[in-house]
């Protein structure tokens, strides 16, 4: 198109025809992508929804819509993860007796770096953020986060490192790195093609709206709290979120330099990782694992909010421990610092600093096994509802032991020499992630959904979709504790000795057991909107809950609570009810709320031009994303009306509507 | 409402809800120390990163080769300046006195401007001398410390530049006064970072 | 007791496959010292964490089981959430075995630290006071291994052999990028990392031919970067030396940087003789000549750098130089690699796509007396 080469290198940097891939899974995928958007895009002009998805879902700065769309963002994300999964896992059972399977190391390499990032950074991360975001200021009865502008912004950001990670699907390529990108394979000289800028600009996007969103929910806890609720009477879910936020704003920082000087590294030519010019890679191993330790706690301390808030709902019972837990929790965050080197014990740091980091690594147990107990502990002598959060619950508490045994075993150093690397790791990994995090994610979208939308999810297909994960997890999981006592190692993509098989069969069997119970969930989300009038929740607390998010209306209003609650015990809602609460029906008041703005989403939208821009070296096109993203910032700086109150009538009316709904629930 | 006025022990069936508006604190002075913390960790990451990589000299030159310790004194004395400057401008406002605290605002501006100046002064004169950041572990570690605390100080400038405009536009309102708070915490962050900056690199460097 | 069948039967469930799977776990039945002392670490830690994982497991399904909600018989009592003795065992029962964990791991720690010379040949027998370790320098290349044996002046390609009952030393290294020296049957793994060097003791107690593998992801050719250990008698050895002195070839500088290529599933090869010093040189990173080597760069450091005048080290201190675009990334590139940002060109060009056997030259092509690896 271009005659002068120049001319289209200055215009497209390294962008050429060449970037948009050839192979046909990618151009069905592509295709199948473009036809989705498409029709999505024709049924929202044809239903006339962008006007509405614009006003109440995109500038929303209300916690509550920010919260369902980050669980919406990890949701779609978990099908791109889990396909990737799958794609490994059908190229491992295949891939035998000099059969290569039917993906090359090329593909095969981006495969699993691109599934490790996206569960962890754009499935789980959205998902625990979004349950945070949802429930956290109504477990504390306030009316918003601290920062609610800031919470809008974070979460576009995190959708646009989504986004930049899926346009390198169909532009360019992915990272063959594995998931936290070791130099010097990962530096200019190992990886000179687009994916690992792909993966920096990818996380550094997502991390600000990460850390940002960790700032927000701190000083919400912090200081939002209603009156009464000292930090002692918070709820547990709300405790593991403040130490979970403690612990993102404490370490994603860390992720962001990290990757800084890597990037640097790649672009300008500085030599902190590399081999040349007394470069250190170790030094990155290091940094990259104080950040990624903590990690795992950010994801399962809220997993453990959950359960906890679960177990304690369905025994019918007043959580045992309170104050242990608390006190576990915290002990968690602390230790998690303490433990990240036993991610290299094979590095040969000496006898000494491995023992260290493998006893911490221990003693962390402990907590988590106290925790164990008080859940146990919980249900001992309670009046347990087998509903479907109770059952991930307690599929939960039998997976994650053993995930928690296997653990401890790699944190004995000369142990991890023959385990480390190995699918021994993997299987220990994702028994805790799927066993915790992921069971506790289940666990809380079913026990939060009718509070979020006004009615239940369907019971049986959330039974269904249990089973298949709980069953498919064993499958997936166990052949590869085996396989990992056979020596085999990770992200291999090709075979030589035909009796392991075998092992890869059954585990791909397992994927597959998953993945019916994923569609199981679609299938349960599907059914439930239809039958939302059966499952409709009128009292805004359908499980007889204990936590002030059931103390309002199902789905709550706009302001969550037209009243502030008063807080005397913890289980505030459930010592309300005990001492014969009645709602409010009169005094109310005009409410102070904040006002909707785009700015978030503009802010997103140039940063993902940003992103693609340094990542093909379109450098006139960064100028001007960067420009425009100081622009943009200054200019909402210069808007300082971003208030508005709620007029007294649109309360009494809204509050009235529910009265009547009550009063019907009785007669 | 405060805690003493909940009388829990008495009331059989309490106030469950308030009867008038909840006004909970402010959360910006919060918030905004919680960024500066995070922000700190990331200056952290640098100075371990400089401390790991910092003797690395690639067979090239070495902190007593380059820092000229004249120099950064006088830089290091325009940001110590800017920040007792900025502390007058925080004393102006506190007085409510508009004109005043705009006067010591510009004066901040302009010795956080003679400070980059400085610094890239010297960031010119060693990439003549051949000390790039290219050229070894030491002086990628040297530049990026160096280079992200300036650029803190760039947005930093930015920053005061647009609150003095939206001073002279909307006067000392709360919304202005906060900001011009956390502004004060972030200039004055940047000169305790600085100080880290002039003993770790410089002084240590050179005396060391 | 319906329950208690529950669990054993869950239990057997998973027996069964590590059953079946028994012959080949070669984790759990390996052929070396050092992997059978921590395969037993292994069953320690299991046996003790049971302690605990078996009632915590029981306890989950009786209590789920017996405080369902229709089970009325069942005591309810809503408001029961403290006990201090409890919390005292829930607490101190994890301690107990994580103190007891936590020894064990202290020990074990110290004496399976791969940098510690064995004091032993297998749990009956010490080593012979007349026993001379045997030297293996390991370099994990661009997806191949190279092994060299000083004491025989030989090296060789993705096969090592090793004698019965006699200690070996390994000292491990790599030319590029982080690789992972594992023999599942001999001892645990250790990275192989460029410029640097780890070390591994171990001892192989059963004849055998066992898989070696990089345990760490290295880039495309990884999944094949796999090697046979020999473990063979005195003889056996003997006659492997010998077999490679007359097969072998002579691995000097420029053979080498032409074996350092990328390729993957690279034959095994044997060289007869080794160029002096050359393990050395690929320690240091300085096996291209012009380059300085890393033990010198680190001395002149040491000493306070080199001055402003130094401008020819920048060129001598580039090592990274492995092909990305070249070997086994062919495919799909084209995706604007070997374009650095930097403006500068990729050092990986300074070899061209077609000169495969020229090793990277720099305008300094001879390197200043100084500059040669001290030894």
């Amino acid at each position: 198109m271009f005659s002068n080469p120049d001319l289209a290198k200055w215009i497209f940097g390294r962008l050429t025809l060449d970037a948009i891939p050839h192979e046909p899974i990618v151009i069905m995928t592509f295709i199948a992508v473009v036809l989705g958007g498409i029709a999505v895009l024709g049924l929202i002009t044809y239903m006339k929804w962008w006007v509405p998805l614009w006003r109440d879902w995109v500038t929303s700065v209300d916690h509550k819509k920010i919260g369902i769309m980050y669980i919406i963002l990890a949701i779609i994300m978990l099908f791109r993860g889990f396909a990737d999964a799958i794609m490994m896992r059908i190229q491992q059972a295949i891939a035998f007796n000099g059969n290569e399977g039917y993906l090359n190391s090329h593909h095969y390499d981006q495969i699993f770096t691109a599934h490790g990032v996206i569960m962890i950074f754009f499935v789980a991360m959205p998902f625990v953020t979004g349950f945070m975001n949802y429930v956290v200021p109504l477990q504390i009865g306030a009316r918003d986060v601290s920062f609610p502008f800031l919470n809008n912004f974070s979460f576009w950001m995190t959708t646009a490192g989504a986004i930049i990670i899926m346009i390198s699907l169909f532009v360019g390529e992915f990272a063959r790195t594995g998931w936290l990108a070791y130099p010097p394979l990962s530096g200019a000289d190992y990886s000179p093609g687009v994916g690992v800028d792909y993966y920096i600009w990818g996380l550094q996007v997502a991390g600000v709206g990460t850390t940002l969103s960790g700032i927000n929910l701190i000083a919400t806890i912090v200081k939002m709290r209603a009156p009464g609720m000292s930090f002692m009477k918070m709820p547990v879910f709300t405790w593991t979120s403040l130490c979970t936020n403690i612990l993102i704003v404490a370490t994603f920082p860390i992720l962001t330099a990290t990757l800084v000087l890597l990037s640097l590294d790649r672009y300008v030519g500085t030599n902190f990782f590399t081999n040349d010019l007394g470069g250190n890679p170790m030094m990155y191993v290091n940094l990259i694992w104080i950040w990624g330790h903590p990690e795992v706690y950010i994801l399962v301390l809220p997993a453990f909010g959950i359960f906890s808030e679960v177990v304690a709902t369905f025994s019918g019972k007043r959580l045992f421990g309170y104050a242990s837990m608390v006190y576990a929790t915290c002990v968690i965050m602390v230790l998690s610092y303490l433990v990240w080197l036993h991610h290299f014990f094979t590095m040969g740091s000496g006898a000494s600093v491995n023992a260290f980091f493998g006893i911490t690594t221990m003693i962390i147990s402990i907590p988590t096994g106290a925790k164990m107990f008080n859940w146990l502990f919980t249900m001992y002598r309670g009046r347990i509802r087998y509903e479907v959060p109770m059952y991930w619950t307690v599929g939960f508490m039998v997976t994650f032991v053993i995930g928690g045994m296997t653990g401890v075993m790699l944190a004995i150093p000369p142990a991890d020499f023959v385990l480390h690397n190995s699918l021994f790791l993997i299987a220990h990994f994702h028994n805790v992630i799927i066993g915790g995090v992921l069971f506790g994610l289940m666990a809380g979208v079913t026990y939060w959904f009718p509070k979020a939308f006004g009615y239940k999810l369907d019971p049986f297909w959330g039974k269904m979709s249990f089973w298949f994960w709980q069953i498919g997890f064993f499958f997936a999981f166990m052949p590869l504790y085996v396989l990992g006592l056979m020596g085999i190692t990770r992200r291999v993509s090709q075979f030589e000795d035909p009796s392991l098989q075998i092992w890869f069969i059954i585990a791909a069997c397992g994927a597959g057991m998953i993945a019916i119970g994923i569609a199981s969930f679609v299938i349960q989300l599907v059914v439930s909107y239809f039958k939302r009038e059966q499952l409709k929740d009128v009292t805004g607390d359908p499980w007889n809950g204990r936590t002030l998010e059931w103390a309002t209306s199902s789905p709550p209003p706009d302001y969550n609570f037209a009243l502030t609650p008063v807080v005397y015990d913890h289980d505030s809602w459930d010592d309300m009810k005990a001492r014969g609460y009645v709602r409010p029906t009169e005094g109310f008041r005009k409410i102070h709320m904040p006002k909707n703005t785009g700015t978030g989403a503009i802010l997103s939208g140039l940063s993902v031009v940003l992103a693609f821009a340094l990542i093909w070296y379109i450098w006139w096109l960064a100028i001007v994303a960067f420009v425009g993203i100081i622009a943009v910032s200054i200019a909402h700086t210069f808007n300082y009306d971003r208030d508005f109150y709620i007029p007294v009538e649109e309360v009494i009316a809204t509050e009235g509507k529910r009265t009547e709904l009550l009063a019907k629930q009785v007669s | 409402m405060t805690m003493s006025e909940i009388n829990t022990q008495t009331a059989e069936k309490p106030e469950f809800y308030l009867t008038e508006d909840h006004h909970p604190e402010n959360s910006t002075n919060l918030g905004f120390w919680l960024y500066l913390m995070s922000d700190c960790l990331i200056f952290a990451v640098l100075f371990a990163t400089y401390a790991v990589v910092g003797r690395n000299y690639a067979a090239g030159p070495s902190p007593a080769d380059l820092f000229d310790l004249k120099l950064v004194a006088i830089n290091t004395a325009m940001l110590l300046f800017s920040s007792i400057t900025y502390g007058f401008a925080m004393l102006q406002m506190e007085r409510g006195a508009k004109a005043e605290t705009l006067f010591w605002l510009g004066i901040t501006g302009l010795f956080g401007l003679a400070f980059l100046g400085l610094e890239l002064y010297e960031f010119y004169h060693l990439i003549h001398e051949g000390a790039t950041p290219q050229r070894s572990a030491f002086l990628s570690a040297f530049f990026t410390l160096v280079g992200t605390h300036g650029l803190h100080v760039t947005f930093g400038i930015i920053w005061l530049i647009t609150l003095m405009v939206q001073v002279s536009k909307r006067g000392l309102i709360p919304e202005n006064r906060r900001r011009l708070m956390c502004l004060s915490m972030f200039w004055h962050f940047l000169d305790v970072v600085w100080i880290g900056v002039f003993s770790v690199v410089y002084l240590m460097g050179v005396v060391g | 007791m319906p329950r208690l069948l529950k669990l054993v039967s869950r239990l057997c469930a998973l027996a069964v496959p590590l059953a079946l799977a028994g012959c080949d776990m070669v984790v759990m039945s390996p052929s070396g010292d050092i992997a059978a002392q921590q395969r037993d670490l292994i069953v320690v830690s299991v046996l003790l964490m049971l302690l605990i994982i078996v009632p915590v497991l029981f306890l989950t399904l009786y209590f789920a089981w017996h405080y369902r909600h229709s089970n009325t018989k069942a005591r309810y009592e809503p408001n029961w959430h403290h006990s201090t003795r409890l919390e005292v065992v829930i607490w101190s029962a994890p301690l107990a075995i994580i103190i007891v964990l936590g020894a064990i791991t202290w020990i074990s720690t110290h004496k399976l630290d791969p940098y510690r010379p064995l004091d032993r040949l297998d749990a009956e027998r010490p080593i012979p006071a007349d026993t001379k370790p045997l030297e293996v320098e390991v370099v994990a290349l661009d997806w191949k291994w190279l092994f060299f044996y000083p004491e025989y002046g030989i090296a060789t390609v993705n096969e090592m052999a090793a004698p019965v009952d006699r200690p070996i030393t390994f000292k491990i290294t790599a030319s590029s990028v982080m690789n992972s020296f594992y023999v599942p049957a001999l001892a645990g793994m250790i990275y192989a990392m460029p410029g640097m060097e780890t070390k591994l003791h171990a001892v192989i107690n059963k004849e055998g031919v066992f898989d070696g593998l990089s345990a760490n992801y290295s880039g495309a050719g990884f999944s094949h970067m796999r090697f046979k250990f020999h473990g063979v008698t005195n003889e056996g050895f003997d006659g492997w030396i010998a077999r490679v002195k007359q097969n072998g070839t002579a691995l000097s500088r420029d053979a080498y940087l032409k074996l350092e290529k990328p390729s993957e599933r690279e034959p095994v090869r044997y060289f007869a003789t080794v160029e002096d010093g050359l393990y050395s040189r690929v320690l240091n990173m300085c096996a291209t000549p012009g380059k300085m080597c890393m033990n010198e760069m680190m001395h002149i450091d040491m000493m306070g750098g080199a001055g402003v005048e130094s401008h020819e080290n920048r060129e001598k201190l580039k090592y990274d130089n492995r092909h990305a675009g070249e070997v086994g990334h062919g495919t799909g590139s084209g995706m604007g690699d070997t374009v650095p940002a930097t403006g500068e060109p990729a050092r990986s060009e300074a070899a061209p796509h077609e000169s495969h056997s020229a090793p990277v030259e720099n305008n300094n092509g001879t390197p200043a007396p100084a500059q040669l690896n001290s030894n």
